[in-house]
């Protein structure tokens, strides 16, 4: 008997479960804080800065990350690079669950969550550029979600859905790319209507296309740092396909993000040309600036150079990390640490304790799923039945 | 008089650059078409009459049925912090030094009533709105609470309810809108006691303003602020002191809102339109090519087949006959056979021996 | 549509859901015309 519990024990109190099961506990208590006594309780938000790290982190750093879903069936499907196929799915989930879990963010941040349908089915105020992003927002994770079925369908053993939708994956792709390229640009112009509050290094009326062109080398990112991920902890999931292709994916995808982020770095000299913002470099706010172009872009690109150029797949990993952040550390100035810049420091906004974990506690939520569904559905490998389809 | 081809090309260049000086002064062309609701009021604020006294805040509260405050309005060491707009005050009188030494200058923050407002430009549900008698007014039974409005609007002065958990609402001064349509004056300008709120039509009190400026040019710096700030706002402002000193941004720039954000949200629908013809282009080439490959590929290997073939059947062909020739050989040797048998049988008894021939092959 | 509109944000507000709403359109009509297109090509195997 007492063998039989501590090998139970053993399966579900590995390491992980219980950093999540503490994470998940501390998440649950902090949401009924906030559901019940109101946004003030849990966060230091306040009348000056009303947008925290819930949609500076969460929302913004949530979707560029998961514009893998877009890029890499764009890829695969429109562009016909055959060779990321076995990407598309785990990419697509990505998404599906970095959408989802944007949601759920959103869902603690507004006052009225309840309301969130509003501007899309009550009263749409069609000037705002946040009506434009929750419209597709919304539709996007519609088509994510029929886009990810099928794994589930085969799963489920639903042939006929399954393989109707399937079918209907051009369509489903190119819609995904408009919808994305609309809400991921969207995002960036978003702060377009506060010129007087935002850094003139991060202001600029290049803002949608800066979004667009780092959300894609974000999913790219993505996916090279997801790939490493899921190697290390679901590679007993994985078929020879995904197996035989993922170096090929990685390798790829940094060549392909590296001359991106080159492009990029490029078009980010030419916002402060135009702007004629030379002159802010010169100031610890210019520092900063140029430590997230060069430290965060330019470096990562170079690395990732390297990486194609030596089939190194171990610095392409390293190199997606620091993209990453790059884009995490982009998402952060623009809509927290350069915003409200000109604000005496006393007024400043710093996430509470309360916000961050709340945030890593929504992160866990996703990461706690894409295992249930890496382990259980037809992700990394293809389901036995469905060889031929695709 | 037939068109020559230099005039008609002449036309063309007339016809593109008037397009384009056209296109792009569709933006300038905008504010020029929309000039606000005919009649909307506004408040002129003579910052150089204003005695912070408080009394304005004190009537805003009552009218607006805020929340009492901590310390009683007459209390005027509030004064000694500069204070913005909250959930529980619509307006607040701030004191600042002034800089030419004197007595202090006080200042009153409300809403300013923009005539293009960025808090209504961002609000994805039309909670907030301009109205016709000038007012910006609030209603909360659509708003989600997303705060858009309070990122977007440059005076920073829409203030959100962080501690409901239920209902929060944006809070911002009405101009007091039910009592306009009462025919009744904003709380604040009626409480005022030296005259340093005026209500009026935004025109009449423009030409107030400037009119002030022309008779006293010692009293006012030249600038009417709100005239042109943000695509201008209700609300106006005359000052002896320079406005950085009162904590009055100048570098807000004239562009309105809806303005800064017309050119990406004009750029959705250009997506919209050619993604989908794009997209769907670069898959039919890379579709195409792929066929292409694929016949090539099929050319390749039906040649070989065929050439596999054929070899195969002119092997099977040689093989048929020589087959055949050696079942000739054999027919014919049977044959002979046959033939010698029964010629030897003919010889033996002359009789039926042919027809045994064929059977025998068998 | 001879509605009057005296704010750049009404007027805005107007048109861009008109514009919202041809965008539904398009993304309708588009796939469809192309299906148009491609009809009488060989069938095969999009996926
Ligand atoms: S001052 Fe701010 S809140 Fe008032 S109308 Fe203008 S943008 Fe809106
Ligand atoms: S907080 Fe309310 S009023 Fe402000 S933009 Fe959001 S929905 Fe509109």
């Amino acid at each position: 008997m007492s063998e039989e519990t501590t090998l139970t024990d053993k399966k579900i109190f590995t390491p992980f479960n219980i950093i999540c099961g503490i994470i998940i506990v501390v998440g649950l208590i902090l949401t009924i804080l906030r559901f019940t006594k109101g946004l003030g309780a849990v966060t230091n938000l306040d009348h000056n800065n009303p947008w925290g790290i819930w949609i500076g982190f969460d929302l913004l750093c949530g979707v560029a990350l998961a514009a893998g879903g877009f890029v890499t069936s764009a890829a695969c499907y429109i562009f016909g690079l055959k060779r990321f196929h076995s990407a598309v799915r785990p990419a697509i989930l990505t998404a599906f669950l970095g959408y989802a879990m944007v949601v759920l963010a959103l869902n603690y941040d507004v006052g009225r969550p309840w309301r969130l349908p509003y501007p899309i089915f009550y009263s749409q105020g069609t000037t705002s550029l946040l009506f434009e992003v929750g419209l597709c927002v919304f539709l996007y994770i519609s088509v994510l979600f029929v886009e990810y079925s099928p794994a589930a369908l085969e799963w489920l053993g639903f042939k006929k859905i399954r393989n109707l939708i399937v079918r209907m994956t051009l369509v489903l792709t190119i819609f995904g790319v408009i919808l994305s390229t609309l809400h991921q640009s969207s995002l960036g112009a978003l702060f377009m209507i506060a010129p007087s509050k935002l850094h003139p290094l991060w202001y600029s009326e290049y803002l949608p296309i800066y979004f667009f062109i780092s959300s894609i080398f974000a999913g790219l990112s993505m996916v090279i740092f997801e790939g490493s991920l899921a190697h290390r902890f679901l590679h007993h999931k994985m078929d020879e396909t995904h197996l035989a292709e993922s170096t090929g994916v990685a390798l790829g995808f940094a060549k392909a993000a590296s001359f991106l982020m080159m492009g990029y770095a490029g078009i980010k000299l030419i916002g402060i040309a135009i702007d004629n913002h030379w002159h802010y470099l010169a100031t610890s706010w210019g520092q900063w600036y140029l430590l997230e172009i060069i430290g965060f872009v330019m470096l990562p690109a170079y690395l990732y150079a390297l990486a194609a150029r030596e089939k190194n797949l171990i610095l392409a990993r390293w190199a997606s990390v620091v993209a990453v952040l790059g884009i995490v550390l982009n998402r952060l100035n623009i809509s927290v640490i350069a915003f409200n810049w000109n604000l005496p420091s006393a007024q400043r906004y710093f996430p509470s304790w309360m916000e961050i974990a709340t945030s890593i506690f929504i992160i866990t939520i996703g990461v706690v799923a894409y295992r249930f569904i890496a382990t259980y559905m037809p992700i990394l490998y293809k389901h036995p039945d469905y060889q031929e389809h695709q | 008089m037939g068109i020559t081809r230099r005039k008609f090309l002449g036309w063309m260049g007339a016809a593109i650059g008037a397009t384009t000086i056209s296109g792009q002064k569709t933006q300038a062309a905008t504010t020029k078409q929309f000039e606000g609701h005919p009649g909307s009021g506004g408040v002129l604020h003579d910052i150089t009459r204003c005695i912070g006294c408080r009394k304005c805040e004190e009537a805003c509260n009552k009218v607006n049925q805020l929340p009492a405050p901590e310390k009683p309005f007459d209390d005027l060491t509030m004064l000694d912090n500069v204070r913005r707009t909250d959930d529980k005050t619509y307006t607040v009188v701030n004191r600042f030094p002034n800089d030419s030494g004197t007595s202090p200058v006080y200042v009153k923050k409300q809403c300013n009533h923009c005539l293009e407002p960025a808090c209504a430009s961002a609000c994805f549900v039309k909670a907030l709105k301009k109205h016709k008698t000038g007012a910006v007014v609030y209603d909360a039974s659509l708003c989600v609470g997303c705060r858009y409005c309070m990122v977007a609007c440059p005076f920073n002065i829409p203030a959100y309810e962080y501690n409901s958990a239920f209902s929060p609402r944006i809070m911002k001064c009405t101009m007091c809108q039910p009592r306009l349509e009462k025919g009744l004056l904003p709380g604040c300008v009626e409480s005022c006691p030296k005259e340093a709120l005026t209500f009026g039509t935004r025109k009449q009190l423009l030409k107030i303003a400037k009119q002030r400026i022309q008779k006293y040019p010692k009293r006012y710096i030249d600038h009417v602020y709100g005239e042109y700030e943000m695509g201008g706002t209700g609300w106006l402002y005359l000052t002896g002191t320079s406005f950085a000193q009162i904590g009055m941004r100048e570098d807000l720039g004239n562009i309105s809102a809806p303005q800064l954000t017309a050119g990406p949200l004009s750029d959705v629908p250009i997506v919209v339109g050619l993604w989908p013809v794009l997209l769907t282009g670069i898959y039919a080439i890379s579709r195409r090519k792929e066929k292409i490959a694929k016949e090539e590929q099929n050319e390749a290997v039906a040649a070989t087949l065929s050439a596999a073939n054929e070899e195969m059947e002119k092997k099977l062909a040689e093989l048929k006959d020589k087959m055949e020739q050696q079942k000739e050989a054999a027919i014919n040797l049977e044959i002979k056979k046959a033939l010698k048998e029964a010629a030897d049988q003919a010889k033996e008894d002359d009789g039926n021996a042919p027809a045994d021939g064929p059977k025998e092959e068998k | 549509m001879d509605t009057v509109f005296y704010t750049l944000q009404d007027f805005m507000t107007h048109s861009k859901g008109i514009t919202y709403l041809v965008m539904a359109g398009i993304l309708i009509a588009l796939p469809l015309f192309w299906c148009f297109i491609t009809d009488r090509d060989e069938k095969k195997r999009t996926y």
